[in-house]
């Protein structure tokens, strides 16, 4: 216990003493874990906007112009009816109007027009697992009061699995960058164990076993590796707050109050145990394949 | 302490640096080896202390059969030994008392014993007023009490020396041999290899001397 004490302060000591050098190390392993971080945030977000649409299959049944709200309001109750149909959601041509106004941005644009020109809506929302939807399709689309009859979902599904896909890319980015973080740290050990060759001889010379003269290697590599962790939580922030006045713009032009959220605590702390763990790794890795090849002569 | 029977060792080459050494040297004994360079004096400590292992024969130090310590035993196995250079081997970066107390460390020694016996140590060596220098700063002879320091701060039971006296002058060397007697009062046995006949000749200690990696003299079995 006290050995560990003894090496984990005299580790902290070796690497003030470079603390040139080390910050160098932690900066390109902190670059290394800030890209996968940031793009984990940007799906993280991406995910946050569309998890206000709805996955399900819906169809949306714009009614021809001369048909009134009250007939609508009929024909859902109608369409209710239907086993293949949860939810029928009529909405209203005045209520069409103010939604377009609200999501649209174009407000101004429709206050110009003397006349409401966005036909009622029926919102279907389809039985789940609904193998026959394009047969339903065609069935609303005969109904005589229907301009209109189209799927909601194709473009969500497509959004959706576009996605996955930059999660799956993201995943990988970071695996590869977890493994150039053990060879940043790997070399930086090799380097340390090479510049202190002739401390290691002695020592073994006295009787140090391969574990007492492993260990400051060891804590060297988790400092590191938490200290790029610092570095990438550090660049990661600057690049939020970077962005947060423009995104904010961006949003009140889509008259969204979506913002960027930080990294919260859990994620920073994430971070700095992940660049701790994959620095100790790499030490590990490297540490005891360097120190064989130092014997007593 | 220490008992060679029938030891020969063979490099890669096929040099035979030793060829069917067999002594014993018993508990609290001092003894000398000498010989010409390359007569086999350095293959005999860096046996003794796994620094290489035989090709053939056995060895045995406190007890123990060197032939059954793994790679794993070894670290306990030098620390029952005290080991003196003919080039010191300390380290530069450090104080005299951060190089003393290494073996301390290594032990896993408290704070505040490790300063008591590093004092003591140095005390020993007369270089108390030196802790705080670094070793370029002292001359060959201090440099070498550092490291006899160094070697007898844990109290091994073994101490061996290699050319301890090869860079300094007729005095210093005495001073250093005067030493090793203490030592080897207090009970530490003691095996000091040296080409230097003039100096050992008028100390009363047993003298082994090989000649071509062969025993050819034991002055305790005339």
């Amino acid at each position: 216990m006290a050995q560990h004490a003894r090496a984990f302060s005299y580790s902290l000591g070796q690497l003030w003493r470079a603390r040139a050098a080390t910050l160098m190390t932690a900066a390109v392993i902190g670059i290394a874990l800030a890209l996968p971080t940031a793009l984990y945030l940007v799906l993280e977000h991406a995910q946050q906007v569309s998890a206000g649409w709805k996955g399900g299959a819906q169809v949306t049944l714009l009614l021809k112009q001369e048909v009134s709200d009250e007939a609508a309001r009929t024909l859902a109750i109608r369409l209710r009816a239907w086993p293949a149909l949860t939810e029928v959601r009529a909405i209203s041509r005045a209520e069409a109007l103010e939604e377009f106004r609200r999501l649209s941005g174009f407000g101004a644009a429709l206050d110009a027009l003397d006349e409401n020109p966005l036909p009622a809506v029926l919102v279907l929302q389809l039985t789940a697992g609904q193998e026959d939807a394009e047969r339903l399709l065609a069935k609303v689309r005969a109904l005589p009061e229907v301009e209109l009859a189209e799927f909601d979902e194709q473009w969500l599904k497509r959004l959706h699995a576009i996605m996955a896909v930059i999660e799956r890319a993201v995943q990988l980015l970071a695996l590869l960058l977890a493994a150039a973080v053990l060879f940043i740290v790997g070399n930086t050990l090799r380097l340390a164990v090479q510049s202190r060759s002739d401390e290691i001889e002695v020592s073994k010379l006295i009787g140090a076993s391969d574990a007492f003269i492993r260990r400051p290697f060891l804590y060297s590599g988790m400092w590191h590796g938490a200290l790029g962790g610092v570095c990438a939580w550090v660049m990661v922030s600057l690049a939020l707050w970077l962005l947060h006045g423009p995104v904010q713009r961006l949003a009140a032009l889509y008259q969204s109050d979506f913002s960027l959220s930080g990294l919260g605590f859990t994620l920073t702390l994430w971070l700095v145990a992940a660049g701790a763990v994959l620095g100790l790794l790499g030490a590990w890795l490297s540490v005891g394949r360097h120190l064989a090849n130092i014997e007593p002569a | 302490m220490i008992l060679f029977n029938h030891v020969s060792k063979r490099h890669p080459g096929g040099f035979e640096a030793l060829r069917e050494v067999s002594f014993e040297l018993a508990r609290g004994e001092m003894a000398f080896l000498t010989g010409h360079s390359g007569a086999g004096k350095s293959t005999v400590l860096r046996l003794i202390a796994l620094l290489e292992r035989a090709s053939f024969g056995q060895i045995v130090v406190n007890g123990q059969s060197l032939s059954g310590v793994t790679r794993r035993g070894l670290p306990k196995l030098r620390r029952s030994i005290g080991m003196v250079f003919q080039n010191h081997k300390l380290l530069h970066d450090r104080t005299v008392f951060d190089n003393v107390a290494l073996p301390l460390v290594i032990a896993g020694l408290s704070r505040d014993d490790t300063a008591r016996r590093v004092h003591a140590a140095l005390d020993k060596v007369g270089l108390l007023s030196k802790e705080r220098a670094y070793p370029v700063m002292l001359s060959g002879g201090e440099q070498q009490r550092v490291g006899i320091a160094r070697a007898v701060v844990h109290k091994p039971p073994l101490l061996l020396a290699d050319e301890p006296t090869g860079n300094l002058d007729p005095e210093l060397s005495r001073e250093v041999m005067a030493l090793f007697q203490e030592f080897n009062q207090f009970g530490v046995s003691v095996l000091v290899a040296t080409h230097d006949l003039e100096l050992i000749r008028h100390l009363p200690h047993r003298t082994l001397t090989l000649k071509d990696g062969q025993l050819v003299a034991d002055s305790a079995t005339p």
